[in-house]
């Protein structure tokens, strides 16, 4: 495993904090996320086109990059830093890494270089009403006529339901295993829902299916082996994403008490803040190694991989909301408010809490593949 | 009368209740019988509308009404301090013009002591009033003052002597909020709620016997105040809920919390609910998960033990001690509760966690907690700060070294922050 980053990844981490910068500042979050779509179609444009990120873990042909899951983590942990509003979780870490597992090279062919290039905004339907995010969970069945699939049932959280052109999801076959399918959004009895969502930054949809033709993707009996390399990649990037929100309100806060005066001085001169503040730095560096040693292991193919991964998620997401929590008290009154960022963050720890799964599940999962 | 037992106190207040309850009275003349019988306030002097019991028998009172179906005095808010302050404090006219309107909730009050610069430290209040022809002119701003849109009266904590270290200088007001000089800006929290508020104060006019504590004494008056609030923020504390009954009692009881108490809403879920967290487990099918189980059962053990703290501090006052700085041994722990409960909620709401309005459990209470605990630990004194009282006022640990008590107020460095 390696424990730095090469300069290529450095260099490639600042040009997307300055593009995140630029074009995903504070006040622009703010305005998306009380608006209708969500997202900038313009940054999207930009990202997709500009800085090639929907194109970056995609192989090269299919219109991709070809990057690892180490460089893909690094764009999210930039993006949960910048909290981006964009549909980019869902379309590029979600719905193409499935694709990219579970589809055939004729299938990759025909879905891939659309995402590569933004064109086409993915997502991945796997939770259904009882919130699971494991195999175990997916009933939602599949059934045949012929080589035309139908499906039956309900997903539930999916990530930019409302906005994504091209359904990725999970379902059961009449065989008993676990198929990947793709749907297009015009198929028959596809009806979406969106749900409210706590963090307004990362909007969610119910999306019922009824009797909706769709594509099997790759084989009948892959399905299990290519959604559990795709459930890595996303929570290592989801680890990634969190490490990077959690840095920045930790930054936020550390620049705010330097900055506060009470009883004459600065509030970040009182022991106790800067010992909080100490705390809270061996907390974000140890999400930090957590989280990238997750992305590590899924590039080194290593056996214990989704052990690692599910570490990470566990570990970074109890991280990330005690680093919230302790923003918004260093904050103080202010930190209450609406108006005030650190609430937005906080916000997206809370949810990410138990996205993809929550600590206790993740420990479990984790100490059912330690191999050490 | 301080020497009843619970039990007698028990009896008396059913006894008055069965002769006196009448759900088709309005809800002020409703109060001002129960104000006058002094079980509206039992814990108020006798001479002032009260029976002189200590205040833990005040709970009992208010159980037993509860448990009657019938509507106590206003309590909710800053109302409880506004009396509590004025009948240790206050002037005889104070008590005459107030604690009425206080108990049968016709007047709100509300707490004038943060600005932007000064929040912990209260006593670097920059709020000026100055005496000009024989009144005082007011000043300044004023920020996170709960239900300032609704008051009627604010206790104002104001610099009256900018020569003097920062805590001789101030002095307590009763100011009266429905004049032009003041401005009341709602300010939105991260709940969605707007319960808090920005006050300018331009020119605003306090007659001089408005003025509650001697001059340069308004430090001891406030400390009279907070540790009210402190001691109201504990394990013991219960909300207002509406009762759904027809009489018009109800409709005008059911209404006061729909608008006067609309910025308290939310204050039952900043404390965690501990009480739903079975009920919710069971709703969501988790409450037979091990996991989850131990986790109830440790937040139900913390809130209980700071329950029983908070109750042993209430006999120690009824045994005549009035409330000290243990109180801030209750706001901390409530803040540990109410973090804990925050956390095992999530842990059993799951993937619903992420949901919010009526998409989360409850019509948007469960998310309503997510986003409300964090208020805990920063209204009415952060923890950092209860932190710093017990351990230097109750454990008597040696006192941090201080530089802005020392030298004139207008000489210690201060900032500006909102
Ligand atoms: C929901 C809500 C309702 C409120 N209602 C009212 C109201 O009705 N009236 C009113 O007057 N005020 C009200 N407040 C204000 C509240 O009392 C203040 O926010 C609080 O006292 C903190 O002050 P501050 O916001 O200025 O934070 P600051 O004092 O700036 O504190 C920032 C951080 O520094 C820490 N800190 C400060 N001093 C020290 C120290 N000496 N040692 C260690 N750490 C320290 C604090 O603990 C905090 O973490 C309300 C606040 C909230 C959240």
């Amino acid at each position: 495993m390696q424990f730095s980053f090469s300069a290529e990844q450095e260099e490639f981490r600042s040009v997307i904090r300055r593009f995140l910068e630029a074009k995903s500042p504070t006040a622009d979050v703010r305005k998306l996320m009380e608006g209708e779509v969500g997202y900038d179609p313009a940054v999207w444009k930009s990202l997709s086109n500009d800085l090639g990120l929907t194109a970056l873990h995609i192989p090269e042909e299919y219109g991709g990059a070809g990057f690892g899951v180490t460089e893909l983590a690094i764009a999210t942990e930039e993006m949960g830093r910048a909290l981006l509003c964009a549909p980019f979780f869902a379309s590029s870490v979600m719905a193409a890494t499935a694709i990219v597992h579970a589809a055939s090279d004729e299938q990759k062919a025909a879905l891939l270089p659309d995402i590569a290039s933004g064109e086409t905004i993915a997502t991945l339907a796997v939770a259904e009403p009882n919130g699971g995010w494991d195999a175990g969970s997916i009933k939602m069945s599949a059934t045949t006529a012929g080589d035309v699939y139908r499906l039956h049932g309900t997903k539930s959280y999916v990530l930019d339901g409302m906005t994504a052109g091209l359904i990725v999801l999970a379902a059961r076959l009449a065989n008993g295993h676990l198929g990947l399918f793709s749907v297009a959004d015009t198929s028959d009895g596809v009806k979406r829902t969106p749900l409210k969502s706590m963090d307004p930054t990362r909007r969610l949809a119910r999306i019922d299916f009824d009797n909706t033709p769709a594509m099997l993707l790759g084989s009948a009996d892959g399905g299990e082996a290519a959604y559990a390399k795709t459930f890595n990649t996303m929570v290592a990037c989801l680890a990634c994403e969190m490490a990077g929100g959690a840095e920045r309100l930790r930054e936020d806060s550390l620049e705010y008490v330097n900055m506060r005066v009470q009883f004459g001085r600065n509030i970040a001169s009182f022991q106790v803040t800067k010992h909080k503040a100490a705390d809270m730095l061996l907390d974000v560096e140890m999400a930090k190694s957590a989280a990238y040693a997750a992305a590590a292991a899924l590039d080194d193919g290593d056996a214990d991989a989704s052990a690692v991964v599910s570490l990470a998620k566990a570990s970074v997401s109890e991280t990330y909301i005690q680093t919230a929590i302790h923003a918004v008290q260093m904050h103080g009154g202010i930190g209450f408010t609406y108006d005030n960022d650190t609430q937005m963050w906080f916000k997206r720890a809370k949810a990410s809490e138990v996205f993809l799964g929550d600590a206790n599940w993740h420990r479990e999962r984790m100490l059912q593949n330690w191999s050490a | 009368m301080t020497d009843m037992t619970e039990q007698q106190v028990r009896e008396e207040v059913r006894a008055f209740l069965k002769a006196n309850w009448d759900p088709n009275l309005s809800l002020v003349a409703w109060r001002n019988i129960l104000v006058d019988s002094g079980w509206g306030a039992p814990h108020y002097p006798k001479e002032w509308l009260g029976k002189g019991l200590p205040a833990a028998m005040s709970l009992v009172v208010d159980e037993e009404i509860r448990e009657f179906g019938a509507v106590g005095a206003a309590k909710m808010g800053i109302r409880t301090l506004a009396g509590a302050t004025i009948l240790a404090h206050g002037s005889d006219l104070h008590k005459q013009t107030y604690l009425r309107g206080i108990l049968t909730g016709q007047e709100t009050w509300c707490q004038l002591f943060s600005e932007p610069g000064s929040g912990s430290d209260l006593a670097g209040a920059a709020t000026r009033a100055d005496f000009k022809d024989g009144k005082w002119i007011i000043n300044g701003q004023k920020v996170w003052t709960t239900s300032a849109h609704h008051a009627d009266f604010g206790l104002l904590l104001a610099r009256t002597d900018w020569d003097a270290v920062k805590h001789k200088g101030l002095t307590y007001f009763i100011i009266d909020m429905r004049q032009p000089g003041i401005d009341v800006n709602q300010l939105k929290q991260m709940n969605g709620h707007a319960s808090f508020n920005q006050v300018f104060i331009t020119d605003a006019v306090i007659e001089e016997d408005m003025r509650v504590s001697e001059l340069g004494e308004g430090w001891k008056v406030a400390t009279t105040t907070l540790m009210h609030e402190r001691r109201g923020a504990d394990g013991a504390r219960r909300y207002d809920a509406k009762i759904e009954r027809p009489e018009q009692l109800y409709q005008e009881y059911n209404e006061e919390i729909d608008h006067q108490l609309a910025p308290y809403i939310w204050y039952p879920q900043r404390t965690g609910r501990v009480d739903l967290l079975i009920e919710h487990a069971k709703a969501e099918g988790r409450y037979e998960e091990p996991a989850i189980r131990q986790e109830i059962a440790k937040v139900l053990s913390m809130a209980k033990a700071a329950e029983w703290t908070a109750r042993r501090a209430h006999a120690a006052q009824n045994l005549g001690k009035p409330p000290g700085p243990e109180g801030s041994i209750g706001k901390l722990a409530a803040s540990h509760v109410a973090r804990a409960a925050n956390r095992v909620h999530t842990m059993i709401a799951g993937a619903n966690a992420m949901l919010t309005g009526s998409d989360s459990w409850m019509d948007g209470t469960i998310a309503e907690i997510l986003v409300s605990t964090p208020a805990i630990s920063i209204a009415g004194g952060t923890d950092e700060i209860q932190r710093n009282i017990i351990s230097e006022r109750v454990l008597k640990m040696p006192k941090e070294m201080r530089t802005d008590t020392d030298r004139p107020f207008r000489e210690v460095p201060r900032n500006q922050v909102g």
